[in-house]
């Protein structure tokens, strides 16, 4: 079948790319763009691993075929940092030990992001459910949930 | 070593992996590629049991874009008459784990594999291999597996002069256990089933492997051990390990289940037959069919006590699933169970029974934490009996130093006592807890305890001063939690130099020297230990080289805060030399500065932990929550102490979902039913509370910054202590692992 040519926003950058309509969005930004910080744990939704923004909205890039984000705009790790400053999440990370393995670390990352646009006050049972679609096998979620917290409090002090 | 003395070590420095890992730049497994690469793709058996009769490739080969196909005649073979070990690792069942053989042992067990110019060519060419199946009866469960008349998955294996699923018996005795029961005023004796849990880790098995027209070989992949990738490949593919360079890729979690490889030896041999690079990556529905999990358990602990609490007599009996292979870990119920007590007479039985599930690998603490489950639910019974708190029940009982353990080591300096005696006055322990608190839910408060052997083993490490005078430090362990961060505290600490000069590195099969597996929480013991030998190589040789340049003795030089001094007056007037000025004059004076250790490290104690927690049980919905956690134990000195609460923290999540909510589901034809991580149900953020780590640091004397291995033992108790709890709120008690809602209902509605 002829490949699709599909005209998109990555990041804040217009990128263009050719794909099977059977691929996925995940496959097209790992394999085809070169974006590996976006994981794949699962495939089916269930980890969170792959998670970027689509127009701004929190979503399982293994969900998405890549012809549907014709004209819509993604986010993804690797536009979370601002050159070498990292997003306020990232540098929280750092400093508490959020991650261990870190596979996981880039989705955590993208769904706190998007959380913290939300709510920037979150409870930690709200921060809690809202992460409960993003798996971590290594940290029992302890740091991630503090980091998440402390990120929300500091950028409300610096607003 | 004291806290205070110290400016590195004990320091919660950000790792030196973690800029990239937070921006998405760290290298994981499936995300290396090479020019000309293509795809690899494994064809799995639909049966849980079948004889192979013959494979087809014919039509596979023939599809436009297939590049190879591999069956296992490509892979080396092990004779089933000749023990073959790698380790624990005994290749006669990695050969046959790797690629099915004369037979198909498990519903997704592989039976060749495609290399083409897609993934999906590579789909579709497997669907064109024809595999001439006999299928046979199948077994699953271990209490069918164990009957006289069971499928029997091996002609050759005997149990009792029979044909048998039971692959090894494996016997731990101390003392008498007959006599002992007979002083015992009080015995209890339970019966208790665990199902088998996957690891999960949220990284799938992938790897890129190129094989060069030369015969060199380049595997990047995620592993616990690039040695371990190198050996097994060599040993399956026939390729000597001069010719295999392996190297790390950053890893994703493995928890035990990447001690071992599936698919590295298939990639090389696509790649060697194609002359192509190869990729070869596992969905999540691989992942859960053919790799892991630990085995599922049926077993039954005695133990007889005195009145006054003395125990006097432990008995356990251990099945545990192997899967399709032999393979269970034994030695963790058969020498954990009993070993945090002093017993004089235990008898200590573990049974390793193969069905057609896939083939168990390690996960954290492998073995221990059924084992500890039963015996620690029973310690739970006697307390109750006997009228006795549940920790002075265990202080009575608690091992001793210079006592013998069922496995055979006897005790150093130990540290049980003092995680029990940590539970005991911390306020959760001490906290009223309100049991019922409103209508349809009952609260109750459990403890349990645990134990790991830990381990040392085979470390290398090299330490090289750059031209500029600062420092690389190179290991040979993969980091699977944080590793890094503590050898650049030590390597900080020793040579007095900031933190930031130093980056650590974990070196592939050809640029560092032979270590072990990244497990039995080995890493930062070992790894530590040969850094502070090479950084104290280093020191020497600086020391060295100042002595030259100032013309003095070497021994009238020290080493103080990142600089040469003379040792005092009588050494003469010098002004210091820092490490930047001696590097800059490096090679007038002798060369590049640096040095390496290869060890065989020993002094790895055993860990401790003991744990409390609080549960909630909706009456109404079967539904247990944790609400509180508190997990104490013995960790020795934590280099980091982020990292080195981080894996109890993660270590009892994996347990309170292993208590609660995690199993393999196993249909009537043999397929696993829940292969999905919606479906195999894992602790998501929601379902837990936040965990409050002791970190109990006693040093352990036989290491230099007195390291202890932490990683393991959190997971072994909360199985139990998570029961207990249950018990102390429903006045229940379950003997049966997940307590997931159905069978907490199934419980309550008995009445």
């Amino acid at each position: 079948m002829a490949k699709l040519h599909v005209t998109t926003t990555i990041n804040g950058e217009p990128t263009e790319f050719l794909c099977d309509p059977s691929e996925s969005l995940l496959d097209v930004l790992r394999d085809t763009l070169g974006l590996t910080g976006s994981k794949e744990g699962c495939g089916t939704g269930d980890c969170g691993a792959c998670s970027i923004t689509l127009d701004g909205r929190l979503t399982c890039s293994c969900l998405v075929l890549a012809p549907e984000v014709e004209g819509h705009e993604i986010g993804t790790i690797e536009g979370m940092a601002k050159g070498d400053e990292l997003h306020p999440l990232q540098q929280k990370f750092l400093e508490m030990a959020a991650l261990q393995c870190g596979i996981c670390t880039p989705g955590m990352l993208i769904a706190a992001r998007s959380l913290l646009e939300r709510n920037p006050d979150p409870s930690e049972t709200e921060v809690r459910f809202w992460l409960a679609g993003n798996l971590c096998r290594c940290t029992g979620y302890d740091k991630i949930v503090r980091a998440v917290l402390e990120t929300a409090a500091e950028m409300r002090s610096a607003a | 070593m004291n806290a205070i003395d110290n400016k590195w070590i004990g320091k919660r420095t950000i790792r030196p992996d973690g800029a990239d890992k937070v921006t998405g730049r760290a290298g994981y497994s499936a995300d290396h590629t090479m020019p000309g690469m293509i795809w690899g793709k494994v064809l799995r058996s639909p049966h849980p049991h079948a004889v192979i009769r013959g494979i087809d490739t014919a039509k596979a080969e023939a599809l436009p874009g297939v590049k190879a196909v591999v069956t296992a005649k490509d892979i080396v073979d092990f004779p089933l008459d000749k023990s073959v070990m790698l380790g624990i690792q005994d290749m006669r069942w990695m050969c046959r784990n790797v690629m099915a053989r004369e037979k198909a042992l498990f519903h997704g067990h592989p039976v060749a594999a495609v290399a083409a110019i897609s993934e999906e060519v590579a789909e579709a060419a497997c669907k064109l291999i024809e595999v001439d199946y006999e299928v046979l009866p199948h077994v699953i469960e271990i209490e069918d597996a164990i009957k006289p008349d069971a499928p029997i998955l091996h002609d050759f294996v005997r149990h009792e002069g029979k044909p048998s699923n039971i692959a090894t018996t494996m016997v731990n005795k101390l003392g008498d256990v007959e006599a002992g029961f007979a002083q015992a005023d009080l015995i209890v004796e339970r019966s208790f089933t665990t199902r088998p849990v996957h690891q999960g880790y949220i990284e799938p098995h992938a790897c890129t492997v190129s094989h060069a027209p030369d015969g060199r070989v380049t595997i990047w992949s995620s592993s616990q051990g690039q040695f371990m990738v190198r050996a097994m490949t060599s040993l399956l593919t026939g390729i000597p390990q001069s010719n295999i360079r392996a190297i790390p890729a950053e890893i994703g979690g493995g928890f035990g289940a990447k001690t071992i490889i599936y698919l590295e030896p298939v990639a090389v041999l696509l790649a060697k037959k194609s002359g192509r690079p190869v990729k070869m990556v596992m969905s999540r529905d691989e992942v859960f069919r053919a790799t892991g999990p630990t085995s599922g358990s049926m077993s039954t602990v005695k133990i007889g006590v005195k009145n006054d609490g003395t125990i006097v007599a432990a008995q356990g009996t251990f099945y545990l699933q192997a899967g399709g292979l032999p393979g269970s870990p034994l030695r963790g119920p058969v020498g954990c169970s009993f070993s945090p007590y002093h017993i004089e007479n235990v008898l200590s039985v573990g049974y390793d029974v193969v069905s057609n599930r896939s083939k168990v690998a390690a996960y954290r603490a492998p073995g221990a934490p059924l084992g500890a489950y039963a015996t620690e639910c029973v310690i739970d019974e006697i307390a109750e009996k006997l009228g006795m708190d549940k920790l002075e029940l265990r202080l009575k009982n608690t091992a001793r130093p210079g006592g013998k353990t069922v496995y055979g080591a006897t005790f150093g300096a130990i540290t049980f006592r003092e995680t029990v005696e940590a539970i005991k006055h911390h306020p959760h322990y001490t906290a009223p807890l309100d049991k019922n608190p409103r209508k349809g839910v009952v609260r109750g408060r459990g403890v349990a305890s645990g134990f790991w052997f830990n381990a040392g083993g085979e470390s290398s490490a090299q330490l090289n001063i750059t031209e500029d005078g600062n420092v690389n430090v190179t290991t040979g362990h993969p980091d699977v939690g944080g590793s890094r961060a503590s050898i650049a505290n030590v390597t900080a600490e020793l040579l007095g130099i900031d933190h930031s000069r130093i980056s650590v590195l974990i070196g592939d099969t050809s640029s560092i020297g032979f270590s072990n597996l990244t497990g039995g929480s080995r890493v930062t013991f070992a790894s530590a230990m040969v850094v502070t030998q090479s950084a104290e190589k280093v020191i020497g040789q600086l020391k060295e080289r100042a002595a030259k340049i100032w013309k003095i003795d070497p021994e009238a030089v020290i080493w103080d805060n990142g600089e040469a001094r003379p040792a005092g007056p009588n050494a003469g007037q010098f002004p210091p030399l820092t490490l930047k000025e001696l590097a800059a004059k490096a090679n007038e004076m002798g060369g590049p500065i640096g040095a390496g250790v290869q060890l065989n490290t020993t002094g790895a104690d055993p860990g401790f932990a003991t744990h409390c927690v609080d549960v909630e049980v909706d009456v109404d919905l079967g539904i247990v929550r944790v609400l509180r956690y508190t997990a104490a134990q013995d960790v020795g000195r934590a280099l980091h102490p982020d990292y080195v609460e981080g894996q109890i923290q993660g270590g009892v999540v994996q347990g309170i979902g292993w208590a609660l909510s995690e199993e393999y589901l196993y249909n009537a034809k043999g397929q696993l039913d829940n292969a999905s991580f919606l479906d195999y149900r894992m602790p998501v953020c929601s379902d837990v509370p936040f965990i409050e780590p002791i970190m109990l640091e006693i040093p352990n004397p036989k290491h230099p910054q007195g390291v202890r291995g932490v990683g393991e033992a959190p997971i072994v108790p909360p199985l139990a202590a998570i029961a207990n709890a249950i018990h102390d709120a429903l006045g229940k008690r379950f003997f049966s692992l997940p307590m997931s809602p159905p069978k907490v209902l199934a419980v309550i509605d008995a009445g």
